[in-house]
């Protein structure tokens, strides 16, 4: 880059001054088209990465949706853990006796996913041996805290809503939150 | 201020560690520090360290090599970002393509890879037809002229298998009577002189499951495996195989005594 500078402006300055060659141009002149060309060489680069960054986040996803119906309370039952919505959503429905709720299907110790089991009442995780309560809360193997929960309510249908933009963590307190939980 | 501290940001820069372990070479001063300069590149190392001043003249050249290459990087940088999005399957093929024009970020990039695919096969006959016109191809640039012609070859293959991926009726019919042709191959085609001669007593050798049109398409006919074996070709053989030339077309350009000239 600047060895063009260095090696062809002198020699057009000098050819100048030396001869009558009236095709050489101006020193003058010759910078100005360089710093316009090199503008305009920055501008075109500047703009090749920005379309190269902005193509590499899709407008359109192929996931399954963030928020989702699942069906109107009375469908399901107490005491009972539905996996109706774990391959598609990674969701566990779960209704106690006093309310219902979202469990996030992903183990708190390095993300793998643990399995409901029914007979023991407890969900595994085949990775490290986690286990957690039908609440979601840890109580064998390495996993440091309980599931997460995710955000629920009842649709304008009276369908029940799940939002899995916001998830409610035990330590911090936020499972008191109504929006963790539906009073049935 | 110290005295020490007189120096501005970039001489410091220039005397730092990482910076000399990047660029050997100081800034350069003499001819002879230029073209060291250009020879320890490796990427610069291709390009000639001197130019003869007819070689900027385009009314000469055309600039047509350089724009074989400019749209060459262009289809790969293009390719590589297309091929973020498109799956060869038959499944999806022809759905991707849809999607890269109405959601994928701009909608433009296939567009720029296929305009530039026409407008490199183009810009490769021009330049070809101006090594003619002005006689670059006599010796001792013989064999460059060879390398350009297999060149010449690669691109008009990428242009066809590239055909092939949007899975359109026009891609599927177009590929099918093109490897037609594949049939006719002497010795190798089914169809072909002299292919009934390679036989063991009464066994063909030769057949439409066994011929070279078989082997280029994955099947009997244009169907899943065509598809992926076409994308590999396209995406990963041909273009690996054309850099391999390319290198020795540049390199050969300086060693065949620079780029020619008006006699």
């Amino acid at each position: 880059m600047s060895e063009t500078t260095s090696s062809d402006a002198p020699r057009a300055a000098v050819g100048s001054t030396n001869k009558e060659d009236k095709s050489s141009i101006e020193r003058r002149s010759f910078f100005s088209w360089l710093a316009l060309g090199w503008l305009g060489f920055a501008a075109a680069t500047g703009g090749f990465f920005t379309v190269i960054i902005r193509f590499l986040f899709p407008n359109v996803l192929f996931e399954p949706p963030q928020t989702f119906k699942i069906g109107y309370p009375d469908e399901f039952s107490p005491n009972s853990v539905d996996i109706r919505f774990k391959k598609e959503f990674n969701a566990w429905i779960v209704r106690d006796d006093e309310s219902i709720f979202a469990l996030s299907t992903v183990c708190t110790h390095l993300g793998c996913t643990p399995n409901w089991l029914a007979t023991d009442s407890k969900f595994k995780c085949p990775c490290h041996g986690s286990g957690f309560r039908m609440t979601g809360v840890n109580f064998e193997g390495p996993a440091p805290r309980p599931l997460e929960r995710f955000k629920i309510g009842i649709a304008d249908d009276g369908q029940i809503l799940v939002d899995k933009t916001k998830s409610y963590k035990w330590e911090k307190g936020e499972w008191e939150n109504k929006d963790s939980f539906l009073t049935v | 201020m110290e005295n020490k501290d007189n120096k501005s940001i970039l001489e410091k820069m220039g005397e730092s560690q990482v910076w000399k372990s990047i660029i050997r070479s100081g800034v350069p001063k003499t001819r002879r520090q230029r073209m060291h300069a250009i020879l320890g590149s490796v990427f610069l190392h291709l390009h000639p360290a001197r130019l003869p001043k007819h070689a900027v003249k385009v009314g000469y050249t055309w600039c047509m090599g350089g724009l074989s290459f400019f749209l060459f990087v262009n289809l790969t940088i293009t390719g590589i970002l297309l091929m973020f999005y498109y799956r060869p399957t038959v499944e999806y093929a022809f759905t991707d393509i849809i999607d890269l024009a109405e959601q994928v970020p701009l909608g433009i990039m296939r567009e720029l890879h296929r305009w530039a695919a026409h407008a490199m096969v183009l810009i490769v006959w021009l330049h070809m037809v101006r090594v003619f016109m002005t006689g670059s191809y006599k010796p001792p640039r013989e064999f460059n002229w060879g390398v350009g012609v297999l060149l010449m070859t690669l691109t008009l293959l990428l242009s066809f298998t590239g055909y092939l991926l949007p899975w359109d009726q026009l891609a599927i019919w177009a590929v099918t009577v093109g490897s037609n042709m594949a049939r006719a191959t002497p010795f190798l085609g089914h169809e072909g002189p002299g292919a009934a001669l390679l036989a063991i007593g009464d066994i063909n050798l030769i057949h439409v499951g066994s011929d070279v049109r078989f082997g280029l398409l994955g099947g009997r006919f244009v169907g899943e495996a065509t598809l992926l074996r076409f994308y590999v070709l396209h995406c990963i053989a041909i273009p690996f195989i054309a850099m391999i030339f390319m290198a020795v077309h540049f390199w050969r350009i300086r060693k065949d005594g620079g780029i020619s000239g008006p006699l």
